[in-house]
């Protein structure tokens, strides 16, 4: 360890303070006393063009065309997509799925974590910096607030002015904005739950139901809320994955890097001058990167868990070394170790085909080959069996023992369908009811079922039948186990 | 709080919620006051392990916010809701109650569903499908338990599907049925019959009524003694629904088949219950199951029988 020296450990007291308790500190004259809690400094980032903008912006037009527009698609006679929770079916374009399908659910989820687990690995907090919805409405309400307010510093000039009407004006088309999007967010969030043109017409003559009501203005005041006043202490203080995808960063992770070698010693210098003239590095200290920075940190300290990974400075200072006529790159997309051994942008890419990289692909794969390869294969009925409960077995004419049963058969198709039922397991094992059963279209029936057997044609005591139940008029064969019962 | 025969642990419960939400504020209120030292690197200067420093990252202001509306929340809640002690909140709300408007709300909710079979006759609403699909589902719900899903019963519990009636088969008996509940009581008779030999013969006897296997000595000699028999199940043996006598004449035996199982009823008796189902489901509930059972023995294909 280079740094063997014991630090020596110095004691800092938190007391309240009553009369200059500061003072009597001894902690050196850079220490200061703290509250306990930091109020809000607001952000004002400015805006900026580049390439990593454009690709947020195409990003967030790519999510919210399909936010926006996806409860309206049609399939057939339904909506295309529809969470019936009341009926317990959901409809995604041809599937109909029922709540015993969660695992498809579960799969969805694995997936997610496991993709965000691989670019993380790969390229740093992407997901955050141009997926995740509170950068998204952040990106959008920030525009808001720049065609009604102006940028940055129209910004802070209004905000340090006295009210005026032109500030008022300003300030209420801004609201009246952010309220409407906010308010078509939460609509179009329930109307995946429930129908969304009959909710558009009951929204209109204000006749929603009092759930419906609540959920459009909860996830619209959480829209408001987090993007127009919390944006970035989402982020901070809020969000666990902002956390814990630092755990996934290594040495050849790419983030958001400023080349302190090339950058320092930073320095405003004419244009024409000579930086090297001057013993000045690159960074002519514009601030332009901390100006446009949505959660408010100085990228050239280096890596910091509030960033976001969004390259806003990046845009920002590509285009000033531009003017400046200096090679792009000064903040750029670099790993650490590539920085620190200054290795080429072909030695950089190389290092994604590490191990932790491959082994996160191929497990995505292999996941992501399942579920599909599962629903591909998925059955459109589902079969379950319960024995009577009360009355294990009884004795009936004709010499027979019968057992009875209920089979609940759920058509996860979208027409009637008729199953035909049969019982396997024991000889002479015969069906007393009826062997062929309609169920409606996307219902679930339950159907007693009767199970005969000659009397001596097995021993007392339980054994081992199966249910067969086949689709009539499509495809498909379900084996369901179940046991039938001789008494003694 | 009935349950308990002193009001401690009601005085208990309340003192350790308030001093708890108490407590919770006035260590809000001391955090406030409270300054820490922060060099400017952010750091407290306290290290461990020679390297590991601890940084000062304070909360955010807002943050307050929330406990004191979490703080808020809570005694609104106390006051309205049963949350101290046995003390019942603003609200007198109970689960009991919450359960019984429940209740209420879906019965209100699926009420215009049977609007249009209320005025229908039973054999009607037996032939609409729609009908005979809610009460196939209120029989699974409520019936099958006992009576078995399809309907056959088993020792003890009446078949349903085979027009054998204790009680009587006209939808307006069913419903009563249903409705109220029936007590079937068949008392100890071995004193009244005789001696055990008189009670086996009268066992035999039975039997021979149905033309099951018996032995025609021991029937003879048990018709002299049926009489102590015939004040329920009549001379002829074929029952009476108004007292829910059975018939003895079917070959229908809800309570085991065979001479010893006919001796041991004469001698034991037997006491059988249908719970009432009123407080359970609707009038007009009962009148589409009503129907749909009457159905079961009165459409034949309706159900496959043996």
């Amino acid at each position: 360890m280079e740094n063997s020296k014991p630090v020596p450990r110095k004691v800092i007291r938190i007391a309240a303070v009553t009369d200059g308790g500061a003072q009597s500190l001894s902690t050196g004259s850079d220490a200061k006393m703290g509250s306990l809690y930091q109020a809000q400094k607001k952000i004002y980032p400015r805006s900026v063009s580049g390439l990593f903008s454009k690709w947020r912006w195409a990003m967030v037009f790519l999510t919210q065309l399909v936010f926006y527009g996806l409860p309206w698609l049609e399939w057939g006679q339904r909506q295309a997509v529809l969470f019936d929770l009341e009926a317990r079916r959901f409809y995604i374009l041809g599937l109909v799925l029922y709540p015993q399908d969660f695992i498809y659910l579960a799969g969805i989820l694995v997936i997610s974590a496991l993709a965000l687990f691989l670019f993380t690995a790969v390229a740093g907090r992407q997901w955050c910096g141009y997926a995740c919805p509170q950068t998204v409405y952040t990106e959008i309400f920030l525009w808001l607030e720049k065609i009604t307010e102006g940028d940055r510093s129209a910004r802070l000039r209004l905000d340090a002015s006295p009210m005026s009407t032109n500030k008022f004006m300003r300030k209420f088309s801004k609201q009246f904005l952010w309220i409407a999007l906010a308010l078509w967010t939460g609509f179009t969030f329930v109307g995946y739950f429930t129908p969304i043109k009959e909710l558009g017409i009951n929204f209109i003559s204000l006749s929603l139901g009092p759930w419906e009501t609540f959920w459009i203005f909860f996830y619209g005041f959480a829209t408001y809320g987090n993007a127009g006043f919390m944006r970035e202490q989402v982020c901070k203080y809020m969000c666990p994955y902002a956390r814990f995808q630092s755990a996934m960063f290594d040495r050849d992770t790419l983030i958001v890097t400023y080349d302190e070698a090339r950058g320092e010693p930073r320095g405003s210098r004419s244009k024409k001058a000579d930086p090297k003239a001057l013993n000045l590095g690159s960074c002519i200290d514009c601030t332009l990167c901390v100006q446009v920075c949505p959660t408010g940190i100085d990228i050239r300290k280096g890596l910091q868990y509030e960033c976001i990974s969004c390259a806003a400075c990046i845009d920002a200072c590509d285009s000033v070394m531009d003017k400046m006529n200096y090679p792009r790159g000064l903040i750029r997309y670099s790993t650490q170790n590539a920085i620190a051994q200054g290795w080429s942008r072909g030695q950089l890419l190389r290092r994604i085909l590490r191990p932790r990289v491959l082994i996160y692909t191929a497990i995505l794969l292999a996941v992501t080959g399942s579920l599909f390869a599962s629903l591909a294969l998925r059955l459109p009925f589902k079969v379950d069996v319960s024995r009577d409960r009360a009355s294990l077995a009884r004795i009936v004419g004709g010499g027979k023992i019968e057992n009875v049963y209920r089979l609940q058969v759920m058509n996860a198709t979208e027409s009637a369908q008729n199953y035909r039922i049969t019982a396997t397991g024991l000889p002479g094992l015969t069906l007393a009811s009826e062997g062929t059963i309609s169920v409606n279209a996307t219902e679930s029936r339950s159907i007693p079922v009767t199970l005969q057997l000659p009397y001596d044609a097995a021993a007392p005591g339980s054994h081992e039948i199966h249910f067969e139940v086949e689709s009539v008029n499509a495809s498909g064969h379900v084996t369901e186990k179940s046991v039938f019962l001789v008494p003694r | 709080m009935s349950d308990f025969t002193s009001n401690f642990w009601s005085v208990y419960i309340t003192g350790i919620s308030l001093v708890g939400i108490v407590a919770c504020l006035v260590l809000l209120w001391f955090s406030g006051k409270a300054k820490a030292m922060t060099a400017n690197d952010n750091t407290t200067g306290h290290v461990w392990d020679g390297d590991l420093r601890e940084m000062n990252n304070p909360l955010p202001l807002w943050w307050v916010w929330l406990f004191i509306i979490t703080v808020v929340f809570g005694l609104t809640y106390l006051v309205m809701y049963p949350g101290l002690g046995s003390y019942a909140g603003k609200f007198g709300w109970s689960q009991v109650g919450q359960y019984e408007a429940e209740v209420a709300k879906g019965n209100k909710e699926v009420e215009p569903l049977y609007a249009k079979f209320n005025g229908m006759k039973p054999e009607d609403v037996a032939g609409d499908a729609q009908a005979m699909a809610i009460g196939e589902r209120l029989f699974m719900n409520n019936c099958s338990q006992c009576h078995g899903s399809d309907a056959h019963g088993s020792k003890g519990f009446p078949n349903l599907t085979d027009k054998d009636w204790l009680h009587g088969g006209a939808p307006d008996k069913i419903v009563e049925t249903i409705t109220k509940g029936r007590i079937g009581n068949m008392p100890p008779m071995a004193a009244a019959v005789g001696s055990s030999e008189d009670v086996r013969n009268v066992a035999n006897y039975v039997l021979s009524l149905s033309g099951s296997p018996h032995d025609s000595v021991k029937a003879s000699l048990g018709k002299s003694k049926f009489g102590a028999c015939a004040a329920c199940h009549g001379a002829d043996g074929k029952g009476n629904q108004a007292i829910g006598a059975p018939n003895l004449t079917d070959d229908i035996w809800l309570h085991g088949w065979g001479e010893n199982a006919i001796v041991a009823m004469i001698n034991n008796g037997k006491m059988n219950q249908m719970p009432a189902q009123e407080h359970k489901l609707t009038e007009s509930q009962i009148h589409v199951l009503a129907s749909y059972v009457w159905s079961l023995s009165n459409k034949p294909g309706a159900v496959a029988l043996n």
